[in-house]
């Protein structure tokens, strides 16, 4: 069972990740609007010029 | 910003079927028809296959196919306009945010992101659909802001500036961090979680020391963020309590959250003893949610500056010299001239300088009939005036106006309100005190009885005593309910209030809009039925609400035609149909010009608004005006006293009328206070509020204060947005039935509040009693645990407690 001397830690070590990416998100404004993404994508993005973004 | 540039071309190319014109992407070359979407294809198609095309052939369907109204925003490019709203945002680009009107679905957010194909130097448009916001970036150099709004409005979108900025970024930081804080302690719970439960499995099958002292430091190296972390808005919150020599619910929760770790961490160290880390980051994260639940129901919050631009005009009509030139109203100063035209509400406080008028001032003051203003008199912002065009010198602007005053007193009036401490919130901060103390008791005495068994019961009395049922059940029965409300037309912002509105006590209602329609209509006509068509006839000639009360009381009343019609603002109308000489106005107007032989005057009931009408000299008809009782007035007010309400009535509208609609629903002339001002009905409700909570009903600005100072504010329908903003409940359907509905509702709602606590609470005690006696061990208070939550929330979910269908 030493074996948990490693695989505990790099759990946590997922776990960070983790945490750190949906703190990026938040700060990001990723969950400010829950709906309005949803409804772009159905939008075609064929046509018109290059919009930087 | 140079005004030379050009409009964006439209190719020019009109949808067939609708009228509107076609986007360039979407332009067909060979094909005859064109259209702006596929839906519009789909109807050409079906309405040609079916042998209809004869109406694209009727010249009324080529009417505006959405309505225009032509507005040139050019206000959106004064500099003026830019200080306020406009950010530049690197690039030589400039950033703003503008506030769309009609915006509901996937193809708004289609539209409006387009406008950077359309225009050029447009860089992008972002729609948000629930909040209606749009921000736009552009070139200066190439467009301007107003030629953007205009593209705006003729995709159907009239755009306004989006005033409140600076307070939505502060909420938004607020939500973001809240939301931080539930991820990080989220995560941090059921990692802790999983290593305790790795702990009480072990504790069985002899788990050696050596892993369970690692397990111990690991739940501690976890603790230490989500108590730091997240954790820390409950120390800080109950640290500024206790410096302000107050206690609040997170004294008692901060106190637990403390003496649980540091007992933990202690234990941690010396290696003996129970760690409680599983509850306290539990206790965290559960609690965290509970505050985001009723965060969220209780958003638009009332920031004075925002709900003073929300009442006045975003633009005022400068006069300077010979020109006129809109402008943002922000920008006036005193001393400045304004325009106000018939029908436009008033952007600043002050003096008349040139024509005469009417102006509506019920927002203001609750006052049913408009006054006759002349020049020299003063006009304050949140008025309408709805006679004749009017010259304004500005004497007061901004918050310094009457209603920015009232504005102030009204958030000062609700920081004055005493917060609602929920039951629950004060019951889980002891009980977990309670706990922690009975836990270390427990200890102890096994200690002297069986050393061996002691650390067991200690901590399964803490396991299954979690209280996070006991945590949860107020904050998700209140969701539910607050959701089954919405449904039925009652918008609760302040869930708390249903804990008040569910114990009978005072509630005040305001009368003009609130117990009454709001608005005036004819109430009694005595004359002959040959008098009706010249008084319509008369009556077009005039803006008075009088003349629109005669409409809509006559629909079908045939239309004389009047010559000569002329109005005496503060008088009535005169003219002559038929060669006869009518007069229809004030007593005090008729009677200079008419006899009055059958005494019509006195005809009229005394609380009701006397117009007289007069044909060639003589008086030949009367009609009383009022403002009529909504229809369920009566039986609202009947069923709250039922429930055990104390009613009374507190308006502004004149004493002898709040007296005549006292009486007629059956209030006490003692609680029936009318003629009050804002500042009034404020010091009425704070009077009250010494004998107990107060409830106040109303609908406009003057009641605002009152509604933001009362234990619970609640707006109905049709009512002015600074009252809506300070009420915490907001009637969706007109009339007072929904009113009986909320307050019936709240009892429900506080009825399974008290149901789910107790449960859980006899839960934990049952379960108490079971671990310090010894009789069960920290695995199977494990299971038990988490099977309290579940029932509180199978409960929450299945109560009844606001009906959908009334």
């Amino acid at each position: 069972m030493t074996i948990l001397f490693i695989l505990v830690p790099v759990a946590l070590g997922v776990v960070l990740i983790g945490v750190g990416a949906f703190v990026w998100a938040t700060r990001k404004g990723q969950f400010d609007d829950l709906e309005t993404p949803a409804l772009r994508v159905l939008r075609d993005d064929t046509e018109g010029p290059d919009r930087t973004r | 910003m140079s005004p030379a540039v050009a409009e964006p071309t439209l190719a020019g190319v009109d949808c067939s079927h609708c009228g509107l014109p076609v986007l360039p992407g979407d332009i067909a070359p060979e094909a005859g028809q064109q259209f702006c979407c596929s839906g519009c294809r789909t109807a050409w198609a079906l309405i040609s296959a079916s042998g209809l095309s004869a109406y694209y052939e009727s010249d009324d369907r080529r009417g505006a196919p959405v309505r225009l109204s032509g507005r040139r925003y050019d206000e959106f490019d004064h500099p003026a306009f830019h200080r306020l709203y406009v950010q530049a945002i690197g690039g030589g680009l400039l950033e703003a945010e503008l506030y769309l009107q009609g915006v509901h679905c996937a193809s708004c957010v289609w539209l409006v992101e387009q406008v950077p194909l359309v225009i050029p130097g447009a860089v992008r448009a972002e729609l948000n659909v629930p909040r209606s916001l749009a921000r736009v970036q552009w070139d200066p150099a190439l467009t301007s802001l107003a030629a953007i709004a205009r593209f705006l409005e003729q995709l159907g979108y009239p755009s306004h500036p989006f005033r409140g900025g600076r307070a939505d970024q502060r909420r938004r930081a607020e939500d973001r961090a809240m939301l931080v804080r539930i991820g990080v302690s989220g995560a941090i719970a059921i990692n802790v979680m999983t290593v305790a439960l790795a702990l009480y499995a072990g504790w069985f099958g002899a788990m050696e020391p050596g892993y369970v002292r690692y397990f111990r430091w690991i739940s501690l190296g976890l603790t230490v963020p989500a108590i730091a972390w997240p954790g820390r808005v409950f120390f800080t919150s109950a640290w500024g309590a206790l410096r302000a020599r107050r206690v609040h619910m997170d004294v008692p929760i901060a106190i637990a959250l403390g003496a649980g770790f540091a007992r933990g961490a202690v234990n941690t160290v010396t290696d003996a003893g129970p760690i409680y880390f599983d509850g306290v980051v539990t206790l965290i994260f559960l609690l965290l949610v509970g505050r985001y639940l009723q965060q969220r129901a209780q958003r638009a919050a009332a920031d004075a500056a925002e709900l003073l631009h929300g009442l006045t005009p975003s633009t005022a009509r400068l006069v300077e010299g010979d020109s006129i030139d809109e402008v943002p109203s922000e920008s006036l100063v005193p001393g400045a001239v304004v325009e106000v035209r018939a029908g436009d509400p008033i952007p600043t406080d002050g003096q008349i300088v040139d024509g005469r008028s009417n102006v509506d001032r019920s927002l203001l003051t609750g006052e049913s009939m408009p006054v006759s203003v002349e020049p020299g008199d003063m006009v304050y912002a949140g008025t309408t005036n709805t006679g004749a065009t009017i010259r304004v010198r500005v004497t007061e602007a901004g918050e310094a106006t009457r209603l920015g005053r009232l504005l102030v007193e009204l958030e000062a009036a609700m920081g004055r309100r005493a917060p609602v401490v929920q039951t629950a919130d004060r019951l889980a901060g002891w009980f977990v005190a309670a706990v922690l103390i009975l836990a270390g008791l427990t200890y102890l005495v096994w200690h002297r009885i069986d050393p061996t068994v002691a650390l067991d019961h200690a901590i399964a009395l803490l396991i299954v005593t979690c209280p996070c049922a006991l945590a949860l059940a107020t904050p998700l029965t209140m969701t539910v309910a607050v959701g089954r409300a919405a449904k039925a037309g009652i918008l609760i912002r302040g869930a708390d209030a249903l804990e008040i509105l569910a114990r009978p006590a005072t509630m005040l209602l305001d009368k003009t809009g609130t117990l009454t329609e709001g608005r005036l209509q004819l109430m009694a006509w005595e004359g002959d039925e040959q008098l009706k068509p010249a008084i319509l006839a008369l009556e077009a000639h005039s803006n008075h609400p009088v003349a629109r009360a005669f409409e809509s009381a006559w629909p079908t009343e045939p239309r004389a035609l009047a010559t000569g019609a002329r109005q005496t603002l503060g008088g009535g109308v005169t003219g002559s149909v038929d060669g006869v000489d009518f007069a229809v106005g004030a007593p005090a107007f008729v009677l200079a010009l008419a006899l009055d032989p059958d005494h019509l005057a006195q005809s009229v009931p005394a609380d009701l608004t006397p117009v007289l009408v007069a044909a060639a000299g003589i008086v030949r008809g009367a009609a009383g005006f009022g403002d009529p009782i909504r229809p369920d007035s009566a039986a609202a007010v009947a069923s709250l006293r039922r429930l055990g309400w104390r009613i009374g009535i507190l308006s502004g509208d004149a004493p002898s009328v709040v007296a005549a609609t006292a009486e007629s629903l059956g209030v006490s002339a003692a609680d029936a206070r009318g003629g009050a001002t804002p500042e009034a009905k404020v010091a009425e409700v704070e009077r009250r509020l010494a004998a107990g909570p107060v409830v106040m009903v109303g609908d406009g600005v003057n009641d605002a204060p009152a509604i933001g100072r009362a234990s619970v504010g609640i707006g109905v329908r049709g009512g002015a947005e600074a009252c809506l903003a300070a009420a915490d409940v907001f009637l969706a359907r007109s009339g007072l039935t929904p009113l009986v509905a909320l307050i019936a509702g709240s009892e429900r709602t506080l009825r399974v509040i008290r149901r789910t606590i107790a449960v859980s609470v006899g839960y934990n005690i049952i379960g108490a009693g079971l671990a310090v006696t010894g009789v069960i061990n920290p695995l199977i208070a494990a299971i038990m645990m988490p099977v309290s939550s579940v029932t509180v929330i199978l409960m929450a979910w299945r109560s009844e407690t606001f009906r959908t269908k009334p």
